[in-house]
């Protein structure tokens, strides 16, 4: 009895105002959609970060014959006493955590099975090209590096010494970005939302005044009174946020999961992920319509 | 059942109180009319009894409760028991004569077991048997005040106020209304009726509280219209 009257009053109110409902639901739609983007964003730099955490190494690239820099041309490829001296001073540091020698050929048949989906690149490039390096793992990569770097640097066969973080340092700036914006448009999408929430259903109310003015009459409670129109700012909130479920999905599975292709690592988002961003999403949406609708109720419905 | 103890309510916006020091007692059962001048208090009156004001000054009791006391969730349920009807009928134009008078019971979440009951009986009472699926614009105005009344008494409140309820209905009609006013009145239900209309007044022979400019000028048991001038 009760569940049905308040079905179909809610029916009535988003009908009566069909054009306010439906602005309601594409801008909830599209600012939920939005704001799940920036946290699918987020998880993707967070797992792409946590990828590549034990990975992070400093390279100490040596001199080879092909090596063009000053230094190389003026005391030639390293020789190995060079390069074993190279190595005791990096392994007697007590920031290091652990030096790894790659020969040339090392470097090389890394880089055939990296580039393989490549092979036009691949072709372009022979063993003795890629110089032989020590791959140097830091126990605290944010602190020590410096230190490290400039040991070594200068030193003769050293060509260069390279910071992995100052190449994953630009995808996570790209990442941030398109973060940020979407996050801003979100939030101001947010705000209008809000608005458009108060405005329906100060409209709805001022619709059916004559209705709730004979409820307050005849002694409705408060809460009966409210409640359809409570209800009808969350359920035109959760229609919304459906559409947003498929729009997040699209962006997942279009968007970020193709990134992969162009970056040599996999760090594909799982559904558990996607899930947790979709549920925060209805979690604002459903308490962004209802909380607005009951401050509104509270001016526009007074017992 | 009313109880008006020193009562004064002055509006924020006027200087000059609408109801000045008024002290009023109806007893459960009676039928009175509130009577005097546009701008006499008399809507006040009955705007305090519901709680959709509170009095500037003063103590008003309904049926036992000190009003003052009666915190705001509990106004519906003291408004359960008080029947409205107005000169404007006030019913819901999309809904049909069932409709309307069922509503007062759907809002309050009256099973709807009961309400099938209860409504056919009321409508009946109120005389409009057979025109259930009528729409309020396919009514007269007499039949209209009878659907708002209907809707006043289905939930057996223990008073009804009438704030004018022949003020847009023709006099022959309104021998009607009274009729089923009467009969509201002798199921015990206490009857406070606001009216300019002296012929009404005069033929009934009830108790007659007169206001004029916010005061109790006359209180008199079967008493006429204008027996002050």
């Amino acid at each position: 009895m009760r569940a049905q009257f308040v079905l179909q009053e809610i029916w009535i109110g988003l009908r009566r105002n069909l054009t306010m409902t439906i602005a309601l639901v594409v801008v909830v739609a599209i600012s939920l959609s939005l704001l799940g983007t920036g946290l699918l964003f987020v998880k993707q730099v967070d797992a792409t970060r946590s990828y590549w955490q034990g990975k992070v190494e400093v390279s100490i690239y040596l001199c080879t014959a092909q090596s063009v820099s000053v230094q190389c041309k003026q005391n030639g490829p390293a020789t190995d006493a060079e390069r074993q001296q190279i190595q005791q001073q990096l392994t007697s540091m007590p920031q290091v955590a652990s030096v790894v020698y790659q020969s040339q050929e090392q470097a090389y048949q890394q880089f055939r099975q990296e580039f393989s989906n490549n092979p036009s690149f691949v072709s372009t490039v022979s063993q003795g090209d890629i110089p032989d390096s020590f791959q140097v793992k830091l126990k605290n990569p944010q602190a020590d590096y410096t230190a490290v770097a400039s040991a070594v640097t200068g030193k003769t066969g050293v060509d260069s010494v390279i910071d992995d973080r100052s190449i994953l340092a630009k995808f996570y700036k790209l990442l941030g970005g398109a973060r940020n914006a979407v996050v801003i448009v979100a939030v101001i999408l947010l705000i209008a939302a809000t608005l458009l929430v108060a405005n329906t259903i100060r409209l709805s109310a001022f619709n059916r005044r004559r209705e709730t003015g004979i409820m307050r009459l005849v002694g409705a409670s408060n809460f009966y009174i409210q409640l359809p129109f409570l209800l009808e700012g969350i359920i035109a909130g959760l229609i919304g946020w459906l559409v947003s479920v498929g729009l997040l999905i699209a962006v997942k599975s279009l968007w970020l999961d193709t990134l992969q292709q162009y970056f040599t690592f996999n760090v594909i988002l799982s559904a558990g992920d996607l899930v947790e961003v979709v549920i925060l999403a209805m979690c604002v949406g459903v308490l962004l319509c209802g909380a607005t609708s009951f401050l509104t109720l509270r001016r526009y419905l007074r017992v | 059942m009313i109880n008006f103890d020193n009562v004064t309510k002055i509006y924020p916006s006027q200087s000059r109180p609408a109801l000045e020091s008024v002290s009023i007692s109806v007893d459960k059962g009676e039928f009175v009319f509130l009577v005097g001048p546009s701008g006499s208090g008399k809507s006040t009156f009955l705007r305090l009894v519901l709680k959709e004001e509170r009095p500037t000054d003063g103590r008003i009791r309904v049926s036992g409760r000190d009003l003052a006391r009666l915190s705001n969730w509990r106004v519906p349920m003291l408004r359960r028991r008080i029947g409205c009807v107005f000169q404007d009928f006030r019913l819901l134009q999309n809904k049909n004569v069932y409709q309307n008078v069922a509503f007062a019971l759907e809002v309050i979440g009256k099973p709807r077991r009961f309400i099938r009951k209860v409504v056919p009986e009321v409508i009946d009472l109120v005389g409009l048997e057979g025109k259930h699926e009528r729409m309020p614009d396919e009514l007269s105005g007499g039949e209209q005040q009878r659907v708002a009344m209907a809707r006043a008494f289905v939930n057996r409140p223990m008073i009804l106020l009438a704030d004018e309820p022949t003020g847009n209905i023709d006099p022959a009609t309104s021998i009607g209304i009274m009729k089923v006013l009467d009969r509201i009145n002798r199921t015990g239900t206490t009857v406070v009726m606001a009216t300019h209309d002296a012929a009404i007044v005069d033929s009934m022979r009830k108790r007659v509280i007169e206001l004029e400019y916010g005061k109790v000028v006359r209180d008199q048991s079967r008493g006429v219209y204008g027996q002050a001038y």
